[in-house]
């Protein structure tokens, strides 16, 4: 392997002296990398608790629920959940998942661990604001579950936070009192730490390459992490300022988003002219983009990890950057298909309507040249290659979907119902997870120098992808059948026929969530009692199996790799291992 | 370490392939510090558009929307924050050159500068307030004090960032000056002065 001493090789700060600068409030960008997944599998736990409560309370909406008084004397008095602590809960679940799971586990935790690893450079580019931008979020999460405890409980307005209900105080019940001003500020503070993360891997990018890592031989997800970082750095710096506005109209009597003469609880509220449409502007226009926050970094994983097991080149390395910066730019032209049943001008909806079925073009290309990857190819079934056929799968899935949904009369029908929930959580949710179920697989032996196990690896995918389509695939029905969303009980109408159905989901998820337990055993027991991890087990190309298990400190023993090959050099003919490390002086492939 | 496989097989008498030689990937001199403000100034600027927009929706969305005259000595502080450009510019000339330290006394008038331009903006929300505009009374004066106070915090964060130039001057002692992290501040802080002249250009129109 080649070495280089540039400018980048140059460390930005000394090995940490001390536990609370080793572990804690580390400049070291893989401690960060490991902060913000640790961080996200917490909320990953209470998020998916709150899913159990919530799909529990729709199968037997008159089962009390043990301990769940403790916690909500007032949403849960007799263990049994009120439709407003339904809404909390809902309201808590979406925000944590969205925010705290698929922001930031496959973005800022892979992408802090592997971004500079991948790019030869020692570190980020600036520590102190990497550092920061994780305790910010992490004081962000603690702002978030505070809510859980204050006395009317957390916040019920969704995680779109629809004013005027989300701005105008405690009239508008339980939760949107102190829960819902936490929630907004938590927001706030989330949209600090994720901008100072967005300027990081931008700059990283930019300029701590190592000699020979030019943007042609960046690996598909360093490119994805990018792209990402360039979405989270326009997309928050929108919610921000809502959230702030948002605040004021709670605390500080302004009147931005609460319309005149608006009563709520028989009282007449105190403000006057506002747009409650501005607020829905504001946030959808963040919105969508999260979209993407979440799955695009999803597509870099896929991209590289497919090529590794398939033993394949990956196909159309140059169109898939450009079908992910094309989602990018099209995810900012699209806000408005979350809004065709808020009162919006018919051509508008139109001219929303045409980018958002344009936008399933990129997203198809990019899904046909995994499919091309892996087409003929002798496939290694490893846990992290099931994991990537599961998010192909899912993700087609929950796209289809959305074809129907892009078109506005159609959406008229679709929207408030069980199809929107089938098609955001397969699409978003499952995909995004899937893509960090891979991601863990596949790089946790060079995070902790120890092999998880296979086998609960493959009980694991399988048991939860039988589980997702079975939580999941049902939605659409229900939603066809009118089942609208957001309701905690359909017990006394027209929806009762369908309970059997739900019942069915509710058992789906108990199961599949449970399966998450030999995910977490794995995950644990392999950290100290796996099989040692060689430098590069999966036979890769990219610098990060160019180093250590796991990576010394300054990630290459003070030898910046020399980059002189691609990430894609996979199948080469003639080569014993069939491929040639990016880091490698010999020959490059021959084709 | 786990290096790479052995070398393809080549053709007979064939020249054997040999590998792609490393590229330059960055300038000579790669500035993560300019770079990283320039994206700050991408996602300020974002912000601040979104502000614009929900400003523009704001005043046509009711007829509550109340128009005041701005405080005059915002237009003195405008003259302040130009000038204050103008001592950072001049006091960068004088830091990249040795010795570096003579450009201190520009970069302190800057900084005092800076400080008198944040007081004289919360001077004009006193003004503000004597006339009986306060942030609730009109989504107008709403907006202008978010605007200010968003501002003003970018100014105090620039001030944040000469202090630290000064700092790195002061322990360079004579020898050459942290020229990167001079250039990435006066960057910054010209897009200030940018900024407020366009949200003094938008408040004037719309308040």
């Amino acid at each position: 392997m080649d070495h280089a001493a540039t400018p980048a090789a140059v460390h930005h700060h000394a090995p940490p002296q001390g536990f609370l600068r080793k572990h804690v409030f580390s400049l070291d960008h893989k401690v960060i990398g490991k902060q913000y997944l640790d961080l996200a599998l917490v909320a990953v736990c209470i998020g998916m608790a709150l899913s159990w409560l919530m799909r529990v309370h729709l199968a037997w909406p008159n089962l009390p629920i043990p301990g769940l008084a403790k916690l909500s004397p007032n949403g849960a008095a007799n263990g049994v959940i009120t439709p407003e602590y339904y809404l909390s809960l809902m309201t808590m679940h979406a925000t944590i998942m969205v925010f705290f799971v698929l922001t930031s586990a496959p973005f800022a935790g892979f992408g802090n661990y592997f971004l500079p690893i991948q790019v030869g450079a020692e570190d980020m580019a600036f520590p102190r604001f990497n550092m920061m931008s994780f305790w910010t979020t992490c004081v962000a999460f603690l702002v978030l579950i505070s809510s859980f405890f204050v006395s009317d409980g957390p916040a019920l307005s969704g995680w779109t936070a629809y004013a005027p209900l989300s701005a105008v105080g405690k009239d508008a019940g339980p939760g949107q009192g102190l829960g819902q001003t936490l929630w907004a500020l938590s927001i706030a503070i989330f949209c600090v730490g994720q901008l100072f993360g967005s300027l990081n891997f931008i700059a990283t990018t930019l300029d701590l390459r190592t000699k020979g890592m030019s943007l042609a031989r960046m690996p598909y997800s360093t490119w994805a992490w990018f792209i990402t970082s360039v979405i989270g750095l326009i997309a928050f710096a929108v919610l921000l300022p809502a959230c702030i506005l948002l605040l004021l109209d709670r605390v500080a009597g302004t009147s931005f988003f609460i319309p005149a003469g608006l009563v709520i609880s028989d009282r007449l509220q105190p403000h006057s002219g506002g747009s409650p449409l501005l607020w829905q502007h504001l946030f959808w226009f963040f919105g969508h983009p999260e979209v993407y926050i979440a799955i695009l970094p999803g597509f870099g994983i896929v991209s590289t990890i497919l090529p590794v097991f398939a033993r394949k080149p990956l196909l159309g390395p140059r169109t898939l950057v450009g079908c992910m910066t094309a989602i990018a730019f099209l995810s900012y032209t699209v806000w408005g298909h979350h809004m065709f049943l808020s009162g919006m001008n018919p051509f508008s909806a139109l001219l929303f309507s045409v980018p958002t079925l344009i936008i399933t073009i990129p997203a198809t290309i990019a899904t046909l040249l995994w499919i091309g990857t892996i087409y003929g190819a002798k496939l290694r079934f490893t846990t992290p290659a099931l994991f990537c056929l599961g998010f192909v799968s899912v993700f087609v899935s929950g796209g289809l979907s959305g074809f129907f949904l892009a078109q506005p009369s159609i959406d008229t029908y679709l929207h408030a119902t069980y199809f929107v929930v089938a098609h955001f959580h397969f699409v978003m949710a499952v995909a995004a997870m899937f893509g960090i179920f891979a991601g863990t697989y596949f790089w946790f032996p060079k995070m902790f120098g120890r092999m998880m196990n296979e086998t609960l690896g493959k009980w694991h995918f399988w048991l939860t992808f039988i589980g997702v389509y079975c939580i999941f695939m049902p939605m659409h029905y229900l939603g066809l059948a009118g089942n609208v969303r957001r309701y905690s009980a359909f017990t006394d109408d027209y929806l009762k026929p369908l309970i059997p159905l739900h019942r069915f989901i509710t058992i789906a998820a108990l199961l599949t969530g449970a399966a998450q337990l030999i995910f977490l055993y794995n995950l644990i027991r392999s950290r100290f009692r796996g099989p040692r991890a060689p430098d590069n087990p999966w036979q890769a190309t990219t610098l990060e199996w160019s180093t250590t298990s796991p990576p010394p400190f300054d990630n290459f023993g003070g030898h910046p790799p020399v980059v002189s090959h691609g990430p894609n050099e996979y199948g080469v003919p003639g080569a014993a291992g069939d491929y040639v490390m990016q880091a490698a002086s010999e020959p490059a492939r021959v084709r | 370490m786990t290096t790479v496989a052995s070398p393809p097989q080549s053709p007979p008498g064939a020249a054997p392939p040999r590998a792609q030689p490393p590229t330059a990937t960055r300038g000579p001199e790669p500035r993560p510090a300019e770079t990283g403000v320039w994206v700050a100034i991408a996602t300020i600027s974002m912000s601040f558009a979104a502000l614009t927009s929900a400003m523009v929706v704001r005043a046509s969305a009711a007829p509550d929307w109340q128009h005041f005259r701005l405080p005059p000595i915002l237009y003195f502080n405008t003259l302040v924050l130009l000038a204050s450009s103008f001592t950072l510019a001049s006091a960068r000339r004088r830091i990249t050159t040795v010795p570096a330290l003579d450009g201190l006394p520009r970069l302190y008038l800057t900084l005092g500068l800076g400080l008198l331009f944040v007081t004289g903006q919360v001077l004009a929300w006193r003004q503000l307030a004597a006339q009986g505009l306060f942030l609730a009374t009109s989504p107008s004066s709403a907006f202008f004090y978010v605007f200010t106070a968003l501002h003003g915090l970018h100014v105090l964060g620039g001030l944040g960032g000469l202090l630290y130039v000064l700092r790195r001057l002061r322990r360079a002692a004579g020898g050459p000056g942290p020229t990167t992290a001079l250039g990435a501040a006066t960057l910054y802080w010209h897009f200030m002065d940018v900024l407020w002249l366009y949200l003094l250009v938008i408040l004037t129109i719309r308040v």
